[in-house]
């Protein structure tokens, strides 16, 4: 019998956020007839990462949970929370608990994610509220400490999403904000100088105070008062410091588990690992797009949704394709940003503006003729009609998708 | 106190009562099919894409500009297109029927 009918068969999975929660049920939904057991070091019933930084840091709404609690029992999916797994042994088919409990699977699924990186930086051990963004707890911990200063001076390291997102949400709750960047602008790794630009504008406007070209070599602590330290010379005052520089992949028990390890844990088309009864899912993978023709790791809730489909399926032994264009947006004040495609490799961009609306434009990003990626500002349009040119491989007709005037309809832009 | 009847891509008639938060949030808490509300219910994602049912539009309104943006290219869209996590639960639309769109 397949292993999925069998209803004693154990599917495991090593982490309970947006893959590891979207796998579960969606193994159900594929017919897994046995166990599905989740695993998560996070004590919070498993919720929507991207308010962190957005809704959630910024008013009192509470977290958005992935699902309901009474969604878990009735698909009989047993949710094991503040639960950390400590090793997987491929040759009993177990993994082992933090308590030393050892458990048995027939198929397992890493959902591991990733962490924030603490960069080493003298002093940040010994500073006083110094916090990362990734965690339910983390934004308590924010948000008590903001809540508790008089003067609420918040520096952040880092002008990615995260810490500019970061950034917009303190402003809103009344905390003084500077933003320190090592790169020469903020969102370097990300997007073109005009939507860096943008960005470094909007904040700007809204009176949060952004510094780009800041290496941040040292943090002072003297009577709980933080100075963070640049390499030029400047020094900032901080009764809380954000730290958002990246994150580095949970890929250690994987690792020791003598699986390949590249990017993130290495996986084919159908979300599995070297091992044929482990899958790996989510920001933790280093996987293979069709469409880009090469390999990457993504840190987007659509990855993460998208993945656990694609390896629930597998499972249930449906010989699925992963072949997703990846998107990821970003909120921050009233401007919603819309990205599609991969960027990395374009030789050009291209700016729309639409007639009278400076906070409306979109900006194309092509390799030669073809469409490689869209970031779009407040303009939905834009990001569909994107999703639709690269999905379909479209030739587009760039001064005609240069011209507001031309309506922004597939039939009129192409060549 | 507003009832709403969800009719899923199956035909299945999922009725539930909700005070306050969006539609989509109350489908995913029940597991209506269908409904994924992937993005967290901020317009990015159209995972939430329902009908309103003939007769019950004017309970819910208009579809804001950045739902229709969204649906633009939807082949399953037409007027009585909402993205459900943009339609706010109230006593205003009590009774309301929504039929889960079709999706690729
Ligand atoms: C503040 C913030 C804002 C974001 N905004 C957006 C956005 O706007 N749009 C977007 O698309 N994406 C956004 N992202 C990214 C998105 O949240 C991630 O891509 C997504 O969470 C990835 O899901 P995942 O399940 O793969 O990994 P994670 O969400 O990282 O989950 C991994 C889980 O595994 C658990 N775990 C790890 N190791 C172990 C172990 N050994 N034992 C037990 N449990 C373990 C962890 O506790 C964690 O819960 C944002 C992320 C953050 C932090
Ligand atoms: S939940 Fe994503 S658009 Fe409605």
């Amino acid at each position: 019998m397949s292993v999925h009918l069998n209803k004693n068969s154990i599917c495991v999975v090593i982490g309970a956020s947006h893959a590891g929660v979207n796998l579960a049920f969606s193994l159900r939904k594929e017919g897994w007839q046995g166990a599905i057991l989740l695993f998560d070091k996070d004590p919070e019933i498993p919720y929507h990462r991207p308010p962190l930084s957005k809704t959630y840091l910024s008013s009192d709404e509470g977290t958005n949970l992935l699902k309901s609690v009474e969604s878990y029992e009735k698909d009989n999916i047993s949710l094991n929370l503040g639960i950390s797994v400590s090793s997987i042994n491929r040759t009993d088919k177990t993994i082992t608990l933090n308590d030393g409990t050892i458990q048995a699977y027939d198929k397992l699924v890493i959902a591991t994610g990733a962490r924030p990186i603490i960069p080493p930086i003298p002093g940040i051990e010994t500073a006083a509220h110094v916090y990362p963004m990734r965690t339910v707890e983390d934004v308590a911990h924010i948000r008590k400490a903001l809540h508790k200063s008089l003067n609420k001076r918040v520096v952040i390291i880092g002008g990615g999403y995260i810490g500019l997102e970061t950034a917009a949400s303190i402003k809103k709750l009344g905390g003084r904000v500077t933003v320190l960047e090592r790169e020469t602008r903020i969102l370097a790794r990300v997007t073109a100088p005009e939507m860096s630009n943008f960005f470094m504008q909007l904040h700007t406007e809204n009176g949060v105070e952004m510094l780009p070209n800041k290496n941040v070599i040292a943090i002072e602590n003297t009577k709980g008062v933080n100075t963070v330290v640049c390499a030029d010379g400047t020094q900032y005052e901080a009764d809380i410091i954000i730290v958002g520089v990246g994150i580095r992949v949970n890929s250690e028990l994987a690792k020791e588990a003598g699986l390949v390890i590249e990017n993130g844990i290495l996986v084919d088309e159908t979300a599995r690992t070297n091992d044929q009864n482990i899958y790996a899912i989510g920001d933790c993978t280093f996987h293979f797009n069709p469409h880009y023709n090469r390999h990457v790791r993504l840190e987007s809730v659509q990855n993460a949704v998208d993945q656990a489909k694609v390896a629930a399926a597998a499972i249930c032994e449906r010989h699925p394709i992963y072949d997703a264009i990846p998107w990821f947006w970003s909120d921050q004040y009233d401007v919603k940003l819309q990205m599609v495609g991969l960027y990395e490799g374009y030789n050009e961009t291209l700016i729309r503006k639409e007639d009278g609306e400076s906070n409306k434009f979109s900006i194309w990003y092509f390799k030669d003729d073809t469409l490689l990626a869209v970031d779009a500002i407040n303009n939905a349009k834009a990001y569909v009609l994107g999703t639709k040119f690269i999905k379909d491989a479209s030739k587009i007709d760039k001064s005609k998708l240069m011209d507001a005037s031309i309506p922004f309809k597939p039939g009129d832009l192409l060549i | 106190m507003a009832k709403i009847t969800f009719i899923t891509r199956d035909n299945e008639t999922i009725i539930l009562e909700g005070t306050s938060g969006s539609v989509m949030q109350l489908a995913v808490d029940n597991g209506v099919p269908g409904i994924d509300g992937d993005c967290g219910g901020v317009c990015s994602c159209a995972t939430c894409h329902v009908h309103v049912d003939v007769g019950h539009h004017l309970k819910t309104g208009e579809a804001t500009e950045i739902e229709t943006d969204m649906l633009e290219l939807n082949d399953y869209a037409n007027e009585r297109s909402r993205l459900c996590c943009q339609i706010q639960i109230s006593d205003a639309i009590d009774g309301i029927v929504l039929q889960v769109a079709e999706s690729d």
